[in-house]
Formats: C-alpha cells, sequence, structure tokens
C-alpha cells in the first residue's frame, strides 16, 4: 500500500496536449502499473484523442464523469494554473498535484481557503510530484531511482529528492511513497500535513524529511514529530550556507524577517529527536542506521 | 523585486496616498531649482538605494536653505553609501530624492506582506516606528498589532479602524489612518507586492498623517500582470553577473566563496553549496541551470561562474532525471569547448546512463576529474583547489 498515489487512483492531466503535459503523461503510462492515466483535460480539444491515445476533455467535470477519474495532475501555465486547480476541486478530485512553477502568490492565497475547505488534497505547486514505486508516479520525477520499499520521503525540491532517494535505494532502502511539496511560499500541502499522512501510513517506517530555508513548516513539522511520531525520522535543511535576504531559486527559499534559517530548522528538529544530517551525502546511510 | 524609495512614493501617490511633495535627480546642479520649485523651509535629502538604514549611514540628510541642500546634494551623490544591508562594499548613490520637510510629531511603523504560516497576507503596525522592525518583533512584540486579511475579502474597515486606534491616533486622525490603510492595501494587493513598508509613518505637528518612507517589493510571478513594473527595475543595485545570469535564464546568486558551483534543480544547487562547506571550502554562487541542462545553459553557466575572479575551481553536479546523462556529460563537453575553464574541473553526473556518461567524460581528453558521489565530488574540487 501507499499513501495519496493508490492502486485506486485513476489519473487525468490538465494540460495533456502541452509539451510538458505530453511527454510525462508518455512517461507515467510507461512507468504506472496500478495508477493508471484515463484521461486529460484541455478546454477546446475535447472530443479528440491525446498522442497517447487517451481521450481529451473540454473540462474536469467532463473527465469525472466520463472516465471516473479521482486524480489530476496539473501542468497548466502559471496564469491559468490557480484556476485549473479550482477547477479540479469543484469537479471534486480527491488528489490535485499541481507542477506548474511561478504561480503569483496572490492567485495561489486566494484559493487557497477553497481548497481548505473542500475535501481535495492539493500537492505543489512547484512541485515534482508524488510517487508510490510499484504503483505509479504523477509528476515529473524519474521512476527508475526508485524502489518499493518502506520509507516515506517529503522534500520541497525535485533534483534533491532524487539524489536522497537514490541514496536510500543505493543502501537497500525502498520507498513506500514520495511527496514533493513544492518550493512555492504558499503551498496546498505543507511539511506538516505531509508528515501526518506518512506518520499514518501502517507500510511506513521511517520518514526522510527534506527542508530547504525560507518560512517556519519544518519547524512546526518538528513540533508535530516530538509529540506524536514513533517511526524514525531523518531530516536535511537545504541551504545553510545561504545568506539571508536572498531569494535561492525556489520563491519559497528565502531568509527574511530573522526566520527561516537553515540553523533554528535543524535546532528545532534536533529537538524533536529527529536524526539531522549536516551533509546531503549521508540521508541514506543515517536512514539505514536508524531504521535497526 | 525591490525598488527605489521615489518609485514606492509615485506608486503611492497613484493611488491616492498623501505622500510629501519631492522631486529625483541625478544631477547635484539640480538642487537649487528643485529648492525653489518646492518652497519650503525645510527639505531632506534623501539617497536612493535599494538597501535600508540609509540615514544612519550618512545618506539622509535636513537641509534648512538653499546652500545647504546644494552642499548636501553634492556630499551624496556618487557617495559609495554604507549600511547594514549594502554590506561593507557599500552601494553608490546615482539619484537622489529632494523632498519637503515636515515636523514630525511621532513616527509609527505600518507594513504588510504574506504570513507563509497560514498562507494570508497580514497587515502589522507598531507605535515603534523608525526602528527596525525586526528589532521590535524580537525585543517588544506585544508592541505590534496584527491583522489577518482574508484575500478574498481584503482589508475590512473594522479592521483598519482597529489598527488606527491600536497606534493611539484620535479624532481626524483615525479618519486619516484609515484612509492610508486602505489605500496600502489597494497597492498591495493591485501591484501584486510581497512587501509594502511604511517606516515611518509619520503623525505632524499640525496634526496630518504622511507616509514619510516606503518600500515596496514586487512578486516576480506576477510581473506579467504588471508590464509597467519592469520599467522600475534598476540593474545598478543589482550584482552584474547576476543581471548578465538573468539574460541567459539562469538562476545565479553570487556568493563569496571560491569553488562554482553548477547545478541542476534549486534544491540540490543548495545542497550542494552545503556540503561544500562540509569539505572545507565555501561556495563561490548558487546556480541552478534548470532541468534542461543542455549545452547552451551549460556554456552560459562556465561564463559566468569564470566571470567571477575568486572562483578557483568549478564544482558541476547534475541529477539527470528524465534526461539522460550521457547526453549531458557530451553537452559538458561541448561547452568546455565554447569557454576556456582555466581552473580545475570536477563532474559528477548521477541518474540515466551515469556510467556510460563518466566514460564519455573520461575518454573526451578534456582535463577534468569524473565524480562518483556528491561527497566524492565536494571532497574532489576542494582537494584541487587546495593543490
Amino acid at each position: 500500500m501507499a499513501v495519496l498515489l493508490t492502486e485506486k487512483s485513476k489519473i487525468i492531466v490538465q494540460g495533456i496536449t502541452g509539451k510538458e503535459g505530453s511527454f510525462h503523461t508518455g512517461q507515467m503510462i510507461e512507468y504506472n502499473t496500478k495508477a493508471k492515466v484515463v484521461g486529460g483535460v484541455t478546454p477546446g480539444k475535447g472530443g479528440q484523442k491525446s498522442e497517447h491515445g487517451l481521450p481529451v476533455f473540454n473540462t474536469v467535470h467532463d473527465a469525472v464523469q466520463t472516465s471516473g477519474a479521482n486524480a489530476s495532475l496539473i501542468f497548466v501555465p502559471p496564469p491559468f494554473a490557480a484556476d485549473a486547480i479550482m477547477e479540479a476541486v469543484s469537479a471534486g478530485i480527491e488528489l490535485i498535484i499541481c507542477i506548474s512553477e511561478g504561480i503569483p502568490v496572490r492567485d495561489m492565497q486566494r484559493i487557497i481557503p477553497f481548497v481548505k475547505a473542500s475535501k481535495s488534497v492539493l500537492v505543489g505547486p512547484n512541485c515534482p510530484g508524488v510517487i508510490s514505486p510499484g504503483i505509479g508516479k504523477m509528476g515529473i520525477m524519474p521512476g527508475f531511482i526508485h524502489n518499493p520499499g518502506r520509507i516515506g520521503v517529503i522534500s520541497r525540491s525535485g533534483t534533491l529528492t532524487y539524489e536522497a532517494v537514490s541514496q536510500l535505494t543505493a543502501v537497500g532502502l525502498g520507498q513506500s511513497t514520495c511527496i514533493g511539496i513544492g518550493g512555492d511560499p504558499i503551498i496546498g500541502l505543507p511539511h506538516l500535513e505531509a508528515v501526518k499522512i506518512l506518520a499514518g501510513d501502517p507500510d511506513t517506517d521511517g520518514i526522510v524529511m527534506i527542508g530547504e530555508i525560507g518560512g517556519t513548516a519544518e519547524e512546526e513539522a518538528s513540533a508535530w514529530i516530538k509529540e506524536n511520531v514513533k517511526k524514525p525520522v531523518v531530516g536535511f535543511i537545504a541551504g545553510q550556507t545561504a545568506p539571508p535576504g536572498r531569494r535561492m531559486g525556489h520563491a519559497g527559499a528565502i531568509i527574511s524577517g530573522g526566520s527561516g534559517s537553515a540553523d533554528s530548522k535543524m535546532k528545532a528538529m534536533k529537538a524533536a529527536g529527529i536524526h539531522v544530517c549536516e551533509s546531503p551525502a549521508v540521508i541514506g546511510e543515517t536512514m539505514k542506521a536508524a531504521i535497526k | 523585486m525591490k525598488i527605489h524609495e521615489y518609485q514606492a512614493k509615485n506608486i503611492l501617490k497613484k493611488y491616492g496616498l498623501p505622500v510629501p511633495n519631492g522631486i529625483v535627480t541625478e544631477k547635484p546642479e539640480d538642487a537649487a531649482a528643485i529648492w525653489d520649485k518646492l518652497a519650503q523651509n525645510v527639505v531632506v535629502v534623501k539617497a536612493q538605494i535599494h538597501a535600508g538604514g540609509r540615514g544612519k549611514g550618512g545618506g539622509v540628510k535636513l537641509a534648512k536653505s538653499k546652500e545647504e541642500t546644494i552642499e548636501h546634494a553634492k556630499a551624496i551623490l556618487g557617495m559609495n553609501l554604507k549600511t547594514h544591508q549594502t554590506g561593507p562594499e557599500g552601494q553608490l548613490v546615482k539619484t537622489i530624492l529632494i523632498e519637503e520637510g515636515n515636523l514630525i510629531e511621532k513616527e509609527y511603523y505600518v507594513g504588510i506582506t504574506l504570513d507563509r504560516r497560514i498562507s494570508k497576507p497580514v497587515f502589522m503596525v507598531s507605535t515603534e516606528g523608525g526602528m527596525d522592525i525586526e528589532e521590535v518583533a524580537a525585543k517588544t512584540p506585544e508592541k505590534i498589532v496584527k491583522e489577518i486579511i482574508e484575500p478574498g475579502l481584503g482589508l475590512q474597515n473594522w479592521q483598519a479602524i482597529r489598527l488606527a486606534f491600536a497606534l493611539g491616533f484620535e479624532g481626524d486622525m483615525v479618519k486619516q489612518c484609515v484612509k492610508i490603510l486602505h489605500g496600502l492595501w489597494k497597492v498591495y494587493d493591485g501591484e501584486d507586492c510581497s512587501l509594502i513598508e511604511v517606516n515611518p509613518l509619520i503623525a505632524t505637528k499640525d496634526q496630518k498623517v504622511i507616509p514619510l518612507d516606503c518600500k515596496i517589493n514586487f512578486d516576480d510571478n506576477a510581473s506579467y500582470r504588471h508590464p509597467d513594473q519592469a520599467e522600475l527595475r534598476d540593474i545598478a543595485e543589482e550584482d552584474p553577473l547576476e543581471v548578465e545570469a538573468s539574460k541567459f535564464n539562469l538562476n545565479y546568486v553570487r556568493l563569496d566563496g571560491e569553488v562554482g558551483c553548477m547545478v541542476n534543480g534549486a534544491g540540490l544547487a543548495m545542497g550542494t553549496m552545503d556540503i561544500i562547506k562540509y569539505a572545507g571550502s565555501e561556495p563561490a554562487n548558487f546556480l541552478d541551470v534548470g532541468g534542461g541542462a543542455n549545452v547552451e545553459t551549460v556554456t552560459n553557466g562556465f561564463k559566468i561562474i569564470l566571470s567571477d575572479p575568486n572562483v578557483k575551481g568549478i564544482f558541476v553536479n547534475i541529477f539527470g532525471g528524465i534526461v539522460r546523462c550521457d547526453r549531458i556529460a557530451n553537452g559538458i563537453i561541448e561547452a568546455a569547448k565554447n569557454v576556456e575553464i582555466t581552473v580545475p574541473l570536477v563532474v559528477r553526473l548521477a541518474g540515466t546512463n551515469a556510467e556510460e556518461a563518466r566514460d564519455i567524460l573520461v575518454k573526451s581528453g578534456l582535463k577534468l576529474e569524473v565524480a562518483t558521489g556528491l561527497k566524492d565530488g565536494a571532497e574532489k574540487i576542494v582537494a584541487a583547489i587546495r593543490k
């Protein structure tokens, strides 16, 4: 079993006929064994087939009605992405993953209350997606570096997650579900919520939490872990060498207003009993030692 | 994106807020005419740089005569202004704002920014105006009053009234303050700001409420909605290498160390900086070449990194996900031919076809070391620059 993305997931791709959407749909069709891609949405192209032979719908509502979709992966350009998320929420999609990078903060802050008032779970935006090895992936991560197993991974970034996953795989630890939560200041599923999901998963024995400078989400997750999580948790914070006030690529990765430094996050993690890695090269071996 | 005080005040004015009259110039010889035009007993000459702390650094001066105005304009224009935010190298002052003086009765702080914990904007006010608000937050947090804004609704009237009374205003000044707070919210929301700070907001001796200073940052993701904002960018305030990198669509931040880094992905780029420090050196930069990592981006990346004279070695760390490593290896070889690489180079490629890629790099005849992992790569580049 896995969380978020399971064998019951029926996936549609919003923006399936775009360059990115089309390419990654192909990758998912190839990789996914149980969580199947059932179609896509591009307004105005309803009734056509995608290059993969999947049905294309004009609206998410149509896709849900016809294909029974319950998960949506969004590759819509940033000016229209918040709207695409709301459409998916309104159509009753349970799992919405938004890959789009560059959505204005104002758009996200306006739709978040709407998302929270619904039963939908939003992952991202600006994230690599979610993968449950052995079941499938909903995102842009390379599937082959993952192996089915019992470690859950949570991370704000893409390639750094791949790094951690390949280290886990190298020490013989597979993954239950890896959640790329996204690098923006406003995201649907912050660290704390992602930790709660993996902590409650009977098929996850240990959690890797990869944070970044900026915000206080890692501190909040740590406080909850301290009180509630018995499983071993391994943590790393990227940006220990980043100067304050400079945005490090991700819109959310910025030390500002005296908060968000790697130091304060690592302290909070240590105080919560999390195994903190100072170097990003020892995430795999640290989990290997902690899980024993 | 950051903008200058005078630009921020122009925006406030456009939204109907009462900002002091002022005139901007880059030429000290304009000072006399500006004094005449403002026709005041007192003016303030203010250096226009993005960094805060200008007053303490000598970049803000009061003038009570035409002569004094000219004198200050001459002294401030062209000065290298050092504040706690500019760093020790300081910032050259190219523009000044000469503004009518006000008799200040009291100073306040007003700010709006995103509270990331709740994904909503928060209005903050304090009676401790003119001070560094982070210091106030740390020492006397009870002196900051907050109102959380529902993003779909905006600032409500009761919220503005509560904040105005929290600042201790009375009578007509409450009305003036409320009007200003509503105006600031309209600017924040309407211009897609990530930060507005009015520090200080002042009460004058003749009972007027005026934003005396203003700092605005824009959300870069929303710039497509505001084509006019691009004109407000002042590249003289930015690192020349970062400006150059932005032309190539590269995400580059210059740092103080000696190991240049080229990485795909922001998180891994930060992780790579960290492991260089862990291996005993310091990173010279943050550079995310993005998912593609093709000949063009790698070539440009090398050019930017090598333009920094502090760079003593380069560590290329690419996690090839969907893109195959052998392709990336060929890209690096091609790029290395376009740019003369004069410092030690360590390349680490991980992902699909990583071993094949290593072979390609080794056999290329290029002067480089191939690393197998993150730690190995960091140690190799640090050893190479220590030779």
